[in-house]
């Protein structure tokens, strides 16, 4: 769902705190200070904010730190966490070797 | 106040764009139609920053580029676009596949573009986790790539820092001319005004320059990418083939980012949102395996898709329109436009401003297109 967004607003200057040095996504070690920051820097919704700094794009895929990632966005942006979307979820379910993903064409063949 | 420029389209391109305008000077708006900067192509394709198997029409762009702008990018834009200037390997396999590359290899010399032919064991000096079935590649040793998704961010965040305005979840719906100039932009969010406006929207640049009677032949093509878990670092080169069946490198991260294709592309479903379709992902993992037999434990954590804006020609258009004067359109990159990204910002900034352009992009001009007969 596409909403108007004028990225100028203002959100307020970055206040460091206390707990900035949190690590958040256990997977690529990413603080909170970080993610707080990145609202700074322009990143206001998920994608934005995992390609810009790699939260959620570990082995979890989000899915141990996204609704904390999702909840400090949102509070440093000023609005609730369900306006915004979570982080797209991919294909494959679990990480897969690239041998079991090449084997497809033999297992058709048995 | 009206901005003096409407960029549409946030992608690399239109990040870029805004990012040269606003430093030469210019109060830029850019309209976004999704709520994600970047969502397009830039952020589905293998980041490759290459002049090598270039057309020679937009071959000056890339050279322009990778001579001038990628080497000092991380530093201009105060964010690490992850750039790599350390090699291109096209490897082929058979007789045929080193054919092809010794075509693109020649095309590519006559443009006074350093890449050579080299056999298999020089291959295997460069990248020593190839597999013995490569028996030569074109070598160009001034490719390389960058993180695409870093590098976009961090065009918008620099265009952003020197004052450029960015509205996103606006779709802009035409153009309208004022006194026979372009003026406005038709958006669901209202009018926009400006003395001038580039589109860089891929694919939607079709239909709005449409509304001023430009047509751009394209159509749009769908391209797959997936992505490893972080492994040890082993090599920085980007590598291709001579059939394309996949592409890739290792990232700073560690994980290795493959594109590839199934000959499904022309006929790719089209369920609103690009996702990957089923049998992509084990196409092209079987081609990687024929070439890096040492990574069929690594796992893939990620895939996804893309659409290309594919020209019928095979380049982009980049140009000034003459019958609609106040436009310029730079899209129709053919999912080629990541490498060359930062030079089609510096020459539509100086098409804007009437400048001579630091590049040749003679080939590129929008009223190329002819009928066979």
């Amino acid at each position: 769902m596409s909403k108007v967004t004028d990225r100028s607003r203002d959100i307020g200057p970055f206040v460091p705190g206390p707990d900035d040095d949190m690590i958040i996504c256990r997977c690529e070690e990413i603080t909170k200070g970080e993610i707080r920051q990145a609202v700074h820097d322009g990143m206001w919704n998920m994608a934005e904010i995992r390609r810009y700094l790699r939260c959620t794009m570990g082995l979890c895929q989000g899915q141990t730190c996204g609704k904390l990632v999702k909840g400090i966005v949102a509070s440093e942006l000023g609005i609730r966490p369900n306006e915004l979307e979570f982080q797209t979820s991919r294909a494959p379910m679990r990480p897969t070797e690239m041998h079991v993903f090449a084997n497809e064409e033999e297992a058709k063949i048995k | 106040m009206n901005p003096d420029v409407i960029i549409v389209g946030a992608g690399i391109i239109g990040n870029s764009c805004a990012y040269y305008l606003t430093k030469k000077g210019y109060k830029v708006l850019v309209l976004e139609k999704s709520d994600i900067i970047g969502d397009g192509g830039s952020s589905r394709n293998g980041g490759g920053v290459r002049q090598s198997g270039r057309d020679p029409r937009e071959l000056p762009l890339a050279m322009y580029g990778i001579e001038n702008l990628w080497p000092t990018l991380s530093e201009e834009l105060d964010s690490d676009v992850e750039y790599h200037k350390e090699g291109n390997l096209r490897l082929g396999k058979t007789e045929e596949h080193l054919k092809i590359l010794e075509g693109l290899a020649n095309r590519a010399q006559a443009c006074g573009l350093d890449v050579h032919m080299i056999d298999g064991d020089e291959v295997r000096q460069i990248n020593p986790y190839l597999s013995d079935e490569v028996i030569g590649a074109s070598w160009c040793p001034t490719d390389g790539h960058a993180n695409p998704l870093r590098a976009t961010l961090a065009y918008y965040r620099a265009a952003r820092r020197l004052g450029a305005q960015y509205i996103t979840g606006v779709s802009v719906l035409g153009l309208k001319k004022v006194k026979g100039k372009v003026r406005q932009v038709i958006t669901d969010n209202g009018i926009y005004e400006a003395d001038h406006i580039v589109l860089c929207n891929g694919l939607g640049a079709r239909p709005v320059a449409g509304t001023v009677g430009i047509d751009l032949p394209m159509m749009s093509v769908m391209l797959y990418a997936l992505v490893t878990e972080a492994e040890p670092p082993m090599f920085n080169q980007m590598l291709g083939t001579a059939e394309a069946d996949f592409y890739g490198h290792q990232t700073n991260h560690g994980s290795f980012v493959f594109g590839g294709s199934t000959n499904f592309e022309p006929v790719a479903k089209d369920n609103g949102t690009p996702v990957i379709m089923a049998n992509a992902a084990p196409c092209i993992c079987r081609g990687i395996l024929k070439y890096f037999p040492m990574l069929a434990d690594a796992k893939i954590v990620r895939t996804w898709a893309g659409w290309m804006d594919q020209m019928m020609d095979g380049v982009p258009v980049i140009d000034n329109i003459s019958e609609v004067p106040g436009l310029t359109i730079a899209a129709g990159f053919t999912g080629h436009g990541f490498g060359i990204a930062p030079a089609v910002g510096t020459v539509v900034s100086e098409l804007v401003n009437g400048d001579p352009t630091s590049a040749d992009i003679s080939g590129l001009k929008y009223d190329r297109f002819k009928t066979k007969i």
